[in-house]
């Protein structure tokens, strides 16, 4: 064994000595908890006991594949994703791009700008719900009197409105947080880049699509992913605003539900490994699209 | 080809006066060179003749015409920043090109510019490259491809070599000049360093706290300037300065120094300096020669640098060629100059012109 051999080994040796806090973590409160919870979901048992239990094979897994509200709670995540990050992206990058001028009082703004952000989400929930309340509600108080429409409009209750309800209140409340994401990448982006199209004519649209998009991009792109993978598993803004309902229910609350509300371990279990192996495949499919995992310089 | 006028212009952001009153003319086809320390306005400058900075006051033309007001990319000017400017995210070809995407004139015409432009500047092997894929030296050439393809009247330089290496710098001072000669276009150059001023420029513009401090050719500036400050700015190494009374018609200074000028009545002197390369050593007193310690001695091959202490905290250098003096680190040695190479400063810094005060009784007589 040369001497660099032994260097090299020595150093190997540190670096797992560091990582070993980390990695003694992570199987405490990931990888235990995700094997149990996989565990589980091939068994029969129920949470008040769940020390007796039956291996069932893949049943649970085919219950929860056969119900038609895990679907409708799948379509129901699939469509909030989308369109609640699809419009926060939209409004973020629009604001950033915003903020990133100077102007007076900018800072004030910025950190205003954080505090919807800043809120607990079931306190934002509650004051919006308060808010849309079609009798008492400020909203349709204003829209009234506006003479926008002739009387209250249900919102937390009519089962059409009810998600477009939980998408806007997700906006309000995660859009400063794409802004900040983007602003970050935006403030990357040198200013001499701009001063070199300005001097050589480039129009200012032309300079935004190839100089400021492509540039920005994969601020964005980490931005979506976060928030992707945070909607995918959105549990508490639907259930202070509707619990259960159908029209809300989303993957998590669908799990919940199987794991609490009807005590049933097993079916819950593999309700919640559906959820993590859906979650996983997209977070894949995107990190792919993005190229996350390559090296950008 | 045109001209670029500077009336009376002036720049503040807030309180700070960044130019303050610069009149300048410089001629079609001239390369004017910005020189300066950090921070005296220079860089400003270049940006309201670019029209990338609105001026505060006066007016800037190009080519006779007004364009104060008239945005930067219809001035018929090119710039090429320090840092390159580049766009990371496009291949060389495209950086060149990217100007000319909404020019209306067809991509046959674009790509045959950019390969024009390419092998000019000999770099038709990298056009399909991104730029963190070039060396600093690539670089420095694709964003002067960027500036070339518009075919500019007026190209603008802003410390484009002051992030290449020594060597690098030496070789791309030689093509900036080369490309000077080939497109004849007026070129306005800002840089710090001296040496790209003096080798560079038909006429170089001194820069101090936002005025023009002094504006001629390298070799005006290098033997007649106006100030303290140019003459110590110029010249590498620098000036040697020290500090003198004028009494009775007579200067004193450190290290024995005595010295009678013709001068007006009601001037005052205040510093002597002398170039480096105006010095020579000797182990024996002269007629004129000032004392000295000998402190070091650097040989550069070509030529040599002497340090030896003039007084308290002073150190002059000394520049010779051939064999190496053969002093020891503390001997005395004495400091002697060649005649006219005494510059004298008043209290303001300005340079005064003198003549000794025996010759002029003599003529006189």
């Amino acid at each position: 064994m040369t001497p660099t051999d032994r260097a090299r080994r020595a150093e190997t040796r540190v670096a797992w000595l560091f990582v070993a806090p980390l990695v003694v973590i992570l199987l405490a409160v990931a990888i235990w908890p995700l094997g149990r919870t996989v565990f589980f979901a091939f068994t029969d048992a129920y949470l008040d006991n769940p020390g007796s239990y039956d291996f069932v094979g893949f049943a649970n897994f085919v219950t929860v594949w056969e119900d038609a509200t895990f679907w409708r709670a799948v379509r129901n995540t699939l469509v909030f994703t989308v369109v609640s990050v699809g419009i926060e992206t939209m409004l973020g990058l629009a604001i950033a791009l915003l903020l990133h001028r100077a102007f007076l009082g900018r800072g004030l703004v910025r950190a205003a700008i954080l505090i919807p952000w800043a809120m607990p989400m079931v306190v934002s929930t509650r004051i919006w719900d308060w808010m849309l309340n079609d009798q008492f509600g400020l909203i349709n108080k204003v829209l009234v009197e506006l003479g926008i429409i002739a009387k209250g409009i249900a919102w937390t209750a009519d089962p059409s409105l009810l998600l477009g309800v939980v998408i806007f209140i997700d906006v309000w409340v995660t859009t400063p947080f794409m802004v900040l994401l983007i602003l970050a990448g935006l403030q990357l982006i040198p200013e001499d880049l701009y001063e070199a199209a300005e001097v050589s004519g480039v129009p200012q649209w032309k300079r935004f699509w190839s100089i400021t998009l492509p540039l920005v991009a994969p601020a964005i792109g980490v931005a979506m992913l976060f928030r992707t993978l945070d909607a995918l598993r959105m549990f508490d803004l639907s259930y202070v605003l509707a619990a259960n309902n159908a029209n809300t229910m989303t993957m998590s609350i669908y799990a919940r539900d199987q794991l609490i509300g009807f005590q049933d371990l097993g079916v819950g279990s593999a309700a919640s490994t559906w959820v993590f192996l859906i979650i996983g495949l997209i977070a894949i499919v995107i990190v792919g699209l993005l190229r996350l995992d390559r090296p950008h310089h | 080809m045109a001209s670029v006028t500077l009336k009376n212009v002036s720049k503040s952001f807030g309180v700070y006066d960044i130019i303050r009153n610069v009149d300048l003319e410089i001629a079609d086809g001239e390369f004017v060179v910005f020189v300066g320390p950090s921070g005296c306005g220079k860089s400003t400058l270049l940006r309201l003749i670019a029209g990338l900075v609105p001026v505060s006051d006066g007016a800037v033309l190009i080519g006779g015409d007004e364009v104060t007001d008239v945005p930067a990319s219809k001035r018929g000017i090119s710039f090429v920043f320090q840092s390159y400017a580049l766009y990371p995210h496009m291949n060389v070809s495209r950086n060149i090109s990217f100007a000319l995407e909404t020019a209306r004139i067809g991509k046959a015409e674009i790509m045959r510019r950019v390969e024009a432009v390419a092998s000019m500047l000999k770099i038709g092997h990298l056009l399909e490259r991104k730029p963190r894929q070039l060396s600093g030296g690539q670089r420095q050439r694709v964003a002067i491809g960027r500036a070339l393809v518009a075919d500019p009247e007026v190209f603008l330089f802003d410390e484009p070599l002051s992030n290449l290496d020594a060597d690098l710098r030496t070789e791309m001072r030689f093509e900036i000049a080369k490309l000077h000669a080939e497109v004849k276009a007026t070129m306005i150059y800002v840089t710090h360093d001296q040496t790209e001023a003096m080798t560079l420029a038909d006429r170089i513009v001194v820069l101090n706290h936002g005025k023009v401090e002094q504006v001629g050719t390298p070799r005006q500036l290098y033997d007649r300037p106006a100030t303290r400050f140019v003459a110590g700015f110029l010249g590498s190494p620098k000036m040697n300065f020290a500090p003198t009374l004028l009494t009775d018609g007579r200067l004193a200074g450190p290290g024995g120094f005595s010295y009678a000028p013709h001068l007006a009545t009601g001037t005052t002197v205040s510093e002597i300096g002398l170039r480096p390369e105006a010095l020579a050593l000797s182990a024996q007193p002269g007629s004129d020669t000032i004392e000295s310690i000998f402190e070091r001695a650097e040989d550069l091959g070509h030529e040599y640098l002497c340090y030896v202490r003039i007084g308290e905290g002073l150190i002059w250098t000394v520049r010779g060629s051939g064999a190496l003096p053969a002093f020891l680190p503390g001997q005395t040695v004495h400091v002697g100059w060649r005649a006219d190479s005494l510059y004298l400063f008043d209290r303001d810094g300005q340079r005064l012109d003198h003549r000794p005060a025996d010759r002029v009784a003599e003529e006189v007589a």
